[in-house]
């Protein structure tokens, strides 16, 4: 399926038009603060126009992952040609781009999240312009990670999206800013060598064949066509990587569950970990939520945490079904772990956000516990999970900066009885809490009961243990309600006011959205679906009988 | 009326209370009268259609089920599996109907009580709002035919019951109390949930027919009857924490914090049987062992809170915790296989429970009026060591809340002895045929309670002489839409309305319309059928109806000797028996309990949990931090200190060595030939030497 506007296609639209936004806000002189905010927001919005058209066409019956015919919107040209570097080879690396029903979730949710953290950065009045340029070029790094398909310019994207994270915490943060800024850096770094390692150890394992016309023949494709005159080179792409034929005979990745496979599957496998955080990866993420302001924590909760298992499904899953499939236990527990284990630190904390960083924490576990599972059930629960974290827990980031703006204070027990003062403010945060908490009726719960569905399946024992969450859940989401909403309005507060048009306008949309897919999850959960099947058939196939009696 | 009509009238039913709740969220405040006559009218047009659709089912398809099934997540080829659709099916069989209408007869008393008792209140439309919410949910677990919308359903009456119990929520108990419920709830709902997976992964649906057909077709969770019998006891977890069976029974005496016309809906007459009605819905799939659990628990919840009950002086304590205990008569029942009887308490027990709250309330409201007008701020309002005497000032709160305490004593014409008589002829038939003689013993002797500790409290409300001569003609009957709810509620406590034999209801229409259903899982596994125990049960009825008279008889006589007559000492009493006593006020020392160790526990350790987070895994990733910096620190000194200073070292000595012999470099030949003879002469005695 192709779309395209003035000859460019959608996805190379989605994902540059935030960095003509950055030249233009660039050019804008530094005083004019409004023309400033406005022009970003005018470009988060058309891309989320466009993203909205992208998910309208989107044909639901193709599965993707690891056919480059089932990817839409695929966009393919030559970006690196270097004809031939020494013992390197020739290398040739494409500008691929596409997505499926795994990828095309989260292009939404990543325009929904920039648009509404550039509303939230309303309320930012430290050098604007620098600002809203390294917003606007965070959100192109991450557009692109969900629609490359071709590692390096994977790679290219998720080490652009370090660099303004990096400022937009440590310029903009909160007093200890710098520490978590660095924290956030050299942790991610840390991944991004690891993943680098992988990346060029499966470089040197796939090989393919390419006609003088830059158009790339797996090896099967090749010895069926035919075709003369083509010469094999190594590749970046990533639905080559998918295909074990393409394996280079006696290299380092060659074979099926070989202790070199289970290595660089663990390189990125922290790579990944460190990003979505899974425990004991996970201590980054309080900090840098902590001394964010309130527009980078919504991006960071809201997208920046879904790479790393966007990452796990679109790349190690498929590349390395083998090790998935041996290390999948582990990788289940390590869900099980973050799940109560970030439930229970939630329990004890006393800032707001911290309280809520622990709490993604715990509900990303949950996407971890169904991906692990294997199943289309828990993979389908996991992605929507993704969706739905994103959105509930922007919520509950917005809704701590509404008071902080306020109240220049973020200790839950400082608070209380805001419901009489803050009527409207109470109501999109009931509706949050509920959906954190996995009310029926909120988008949340039919995730949670999706991938709860799916890892029972495959893992009894661990499933049990991991729906304790739902006790412990309601427990500290309830406690802080009542921390925070009931009870008696100390005479500090009385001054408070309640939501202006902005902010009501932000939570209200996503609350709407929380609701709609609470109510009627099939649109979003269509979309992923068949993808999810092929998923699961692509696990299921790799080469062992004995997968539905893993317990 | 066609089955197609007939579960459309259903979903009308179903939405319009949603409608209700909508529009009074958001519209409410600006309506006039804030949108009380709203919510309320809705609530009687619902109840009106249900009692049309009851009919109709009753006599035009009384055998039939009317389903309407919404595919609503479609999942297609799963690997392994093949596709699966999860459906919001609803579904009208007899039990549905009458639970239907069951729930809007008190829903809508409840809307028209509520007019006179929340007037003024603060949050006079939200609360109408939540009530209409309530019953949404409420009526979405009673059509539901499949265990996902049910579970969904099941949810959300908690966090209903959650805000309404909370609705004073300036008062810090009444938002513990709020929380308190929806935890414990929730623990057992982490059973129901399990339950509900093995079933899904067994049978890849949530469909209770579906599930009931492959299981007919000896098909069992993971192949074993270990697993079978566990699933049936996970999902009846769900029903005790809903229905407040021991050990989460601790919720609902707190849960009296809300608003007592909520506390009749919710915890009294609906939310609270759905665990009942649950247990009726899933009975089918219980095993023997499972039912053994069920009955179990039934008797030691009934026996424990029956108890407590008598020890109790609030008056809206003492019904909560008679609520415990029936409800725990109807788990017994159904326990023991009394199915009819068990779900036919749930009926009669709904009317005149929510009759004792409401009564409470209009008690309770005339006692704040007369308390408010003479500036007592101190005295409580519900202890009914303050009361006494009140049947002269409130004649029809008085004579209905007689009424309602005969019905639940199981006094002769009142629909509460029909429905008792049969579950105590249960246990009796169940005691015979198992050997588990307990059952009935603890039956009996809670009847007994029951009849005691009722009367105890009519007799110190409404009897005697007032404890205040002053405030006694401040105190006023209650608004006539509080009083006729009390009228209606008592006119449905007669027999006559579920029988025409007032000592036998085996062939009234209830017994006719909800029939035990045959049990789906190996013979091998299952209780008595339905035969072979309706036979025992016929056998035991002349019996327990001698029994149960006598008991209730005996119980309502102590309480008048001793609260009316003075003949026997309850100080005494207390005072000789003072540990039990003790015990009893305690509440036998539940809370207290799990206070300690499990919300204490959860406490400490989610704080050690945060010590390790911060001071471990933190203090690890900041060591390695510290570690590379001070590696880098060290090979920064080594750098500059060693290599560096060997390098500087090595310069410094060769420019030492250039000094030095720098000297030797005059340029004159005279001192060459010196130093070249002189090295000769010393080289020269160095060899002589070696």
């Amino acid at each position: 399926m192709e779309f395209t506007l003035l000859g460019i296609g959608i996805l190379t639209w989605l994902t540059f038009l935030p960095v003509v936004g950055m030249a233009i806000v660039l050019l804008l002189p530094k005083e004019g603060k409004d023309t400033i905010r406005w022009t970003s927001l005018a470009f988060t919005a058309l891309q989320l126009v466009l993203a909205v058209v992208l998910v309208l066409r989107f044909d639901r019956t193709l599965a993707g992952i690891n056919s480059e015919a089932g990817m839409q919107f695929v966009e393919k040209a030559t970006w690196i040609d270097i004809q031939s570097v020494a013992w390197f080879g020739r290398v040739h690396i494409e500008y691929f781009l596409g997505v499926d029903g795994l990828s095309v979730a989260m292009v939404l949710l990543t325009a929904l999240i920039s648009f509404i953290a550039t509303i939230s950065s309303w309320s930012i009045t430290k050098s604007l312009k620098g600002y809203f340029a390294l917003l606007l070029l965070l959100d192109t790094g991450m557009m692109g990670v969900f629609v490359a398909l071709d590692f390096f310019l994977f790679y290219v994207f998720w080490e652009v999206m370090l660099l303004p994270m990096y400022f937009l915490i440590g310029v903009w943060g909160g007093p200890r800013r710098e520490y978590a800024a660095i924290k956030f850096f050299l942790y991610t770094l840390l991944g991004s060598v690891l993943m680098l390692l992988a990346m060029i150890a499966l470089y040197f394992s796939t090989n393919v064949f390419i006609d003088p016309a830059g158009v790339m023949y797996s090896i099967t494709e090749a010895a069926k066509s035919g075709v003369q005159g083509l010469e094999k080179i190594h590749t970046f792409n990533l639905i080559a990587m998918m295909d074990p034929g393409n394996m280079v005979p006696g290299s380092l990745l060659a074979g099926w569950g070989t202790t070199w496979r289970y290595l660089a599957y663990g390189a990125l496998f922290i790579g990944f970990a460190i990003k979505i955080p899974l425990f004991p990866f996970h201590t980054w993420l309080p900090d840098a939520h902590v001394e964010a302001p309130t527009p980078i924590s919504v991006i960071l909760a809201g997208v920046l945490l879904k790479m790393g298992a966007y990452g796990m499904l679109r790349i190690s899953f498929p590349v390395f079904p083998d090790a998935m499939r041996h290390f999948s236990w582990e990788l289940a527990l390590l869900g099980v772990i973050s799940m109560v284990y970030g439930a229970l630190v939630a329990m004890a904390q006393s800032d707001f956000k911290k309280l809520i960083a622990y709490s993604s924490v715990s509900h990303m576990g949950i996407v971890v516990l169904g991906m692990a599972s294997m199943t289309t059930q828990g993979m389908m629960g996991a992605v929507f999970q993704m969706f739905n974290h994103g959105t509930i827990t922007a919520m509950l980031f917005l809704i701590v900066g509404v008071i902080y703006d306020r109240a220049h204070t973020r200790g839950i027990d400082e608070f209380g009885g805001l419901m009489n003062k803050m009527p409207r403010y109470a109501a999109v945060m009931t509706i949050a809490f509920f959906a954190a908490l996995g009310l029926p009726g909120l988008s949340g719960f039919i995730s949670e009961a999706l991938s709860l569905l799916g890892a029972f399946q495959t893992f009894r024992t661990l499933t049990i243990i991991g729906a304790v969450t739902i006790v412990l859940t309601a427990g500290y989401m309830l406690w802080v309600l009542q921390r925070v909403f009931l009870g008696s309005l100390p005479e500090k507060w009385q001054g408070l006011t309640d939501m202006n048009g902005r902010e009501t306008f932000m939570l209200a949309t996503l609350a709407v959205i929380v609701i709609f897919l609470g109510i009627y999850p099939s649109p979003m959960l269509d979309l992923m679906n068949v993808s999810m099947s092929s998923l699961a058939g692509i696990l299921h196939q790799a080469g062992a009988p004995a997968m539905m009696g893993l317990q | 009326m066609s089955s197609e009509t007939l579960i459309h009238l259903s979903l009308a039913v179903l939405l319009l209370p949603l409608a209700g709740f909508v529009l009074m969220m958001f519209f409410g405040r600006k309506l006039p009268r804030q949108g009380d006559w709203l919510a309320t009218g809705i609530s009687t047009v619902a109840l009106l259609i249900s009692l049309v659709v009851l009919y109709q089912k009753l006599t035009v398809m009384p055998g039939q089920e009317a389903v309407l099934n919404f595919p609503w997540i479609n999942m297609h080829n799963l690997p392994g599996i093949g596709p699966i659709t999860i459906v919001l099916g609803v579904g009208l069989d007899n039990l549905a109907a009458i639970m239907m209408v069951v729930v809007m007869i008190i829903s809508a008393l409840v809307h028209w009580f509520s007019i006179g008792y929340m007037e003024g209140d603060v949050r006079y439309s939200r609360y109408f709002g939540y009530l209409g919410l309530f019953t949404f949910s409420m009526l979405t677990i009673v059509l539901s035919n499949n265990l996902f919308l049910l579970y969904a359903g099941w949810e959300l009456v908690g966090i209903c019951s959650y805000l309404l119990i909370g609705h004073w929520y300036e008062k810090k108990s009444a938002s513990n109390a709020g929380i308190k419920a929806f935890i414990t709830n929730r623990i057992g709902d982490f059973g129901f949930l399990l339950g509900m997976l093995i079933f899904f992964t067994t049978f890849h649906t949530f469909g209770l027919k579906e599930i009931f057909a492959g299981l007919q077709s000896g098909t069992l969770p993971y192949g074993s009857e270990g697993w079978m019998t566990a699933a049936g006891v996970l999902i009846f977890c769900g029903a005790v924490g809903k229905s407040a069976q021991f050990p989460l029974h601790v919720w609902l005496p707190d849960a009296m914090e809300g608003p007592t016309p909520v506390s009749a809906l919710i915890h009294a007459a609906t939310m609270v049987a759905a665990g009942v009605y649950l247990i009726a819905r899933t009975f089918p799939l219980m095993t023997a062992e499972a039912l053994l659990v069920i009955a179990y628990i039934g008797v030691i919840t009934a026996f424990i809170s029956a108890t407590i009950a008598i020890a109790q002086n609030d008056i809206k304590k003492v019904l909560a915790y008679s609520t415990i205990s029936q409800l725990g008569y109807m788990v017994m029942g159904l326990g023991v296989g009394a199915y009819t009887a068990g779900f036919f308490h749930l009926v009669t027990h709904a009317m005149f429970k929510a009759g004792l709250f409401l009564g409470s309330g209009s008690v309770i409201h005339a006692m704040h009026h007369a308390l408010h007008e003479q500036h007592d701020h101190h005295t409580d309002a519900q202890d009914i060591r303050n009361m006494g005497g009140l049947r002269e000032r409130m004649p029809v709160t008085f004579w209905t809340f007689l009424m309602f305490t005969l019905a639940i004593s199981g006094v002769p014409l009142t629909s509460g002895f029909l429905s008792k008589d049969e579950i105590l002829a249960g246990t009796l038939a169940f005691g015979g045929m198992t050997g588990h003689v307990v059952v009935p013993i603890v039956a009996f002797l809670v009847a007994g309670l029951t009849a005691f500790y009722m009367f105890r409290l009519v007799i110190l409300t409404f009897l005697g002489k007032h404890q205040d001569a002053a405030r006694f003609p401040m105190v006023h009957e209650t608004r006539w839409v509080m009083t006729v709810p009390l009228i209606i509620l008592a006119v449905l406590s007669f027999f006559a309305f579920y029988s025409v034999n007032p000592f036998n209801a085996s062939s009234g229409w209830i017994a006719h319309a909800v029939q035990r259903p045959e049990s789906v899982v190996p013979a091998s596994l299952a209780a008595a059928d339905r035969e072979t125990f309706g036979e025992a049960l016929h056998h035991e009825h002349g019996l327990a109806m001698v029994l149960s008279l006598l008991v209730a008889g005996i119980g309502i006589l102590v309480a008048f000797a001793t609260y009316y007559w003075k003949r026997i000492s309850a100080e005494d009493i207390a005072h000789r028996f003072a540990p039990v006593h003790r015990l009893l006020l305690n509440k036998w020392g539940f809370d207290d309990l799990y206070n300690a160790a499990v919300i204490g526990g959860t406490i400490a350790f989610s704080r050690m949990l945060r010590w390790f987070d911060n001071m471990i895994i933190d203090g690890a990733v900041n060591g390695t931090g510290w570690l590379t910096r001070g590696t880098s620190f060290v090979s920064g000194k080594f750098d500059t200190i060693v290599v560096d200073g060997l390098v500087n070292l090595i310069a410094y000595l060769s420019g030492f060595a250039g000094l030095v012999f720098r000297k030797f470099q005059t340029g004159k030949v005279q001192t060459y030939i010196f130093f070249a003879v002189g090295s000769m002469l010393v080289l020269y005695f160095v060899f002589r030497m070696v």
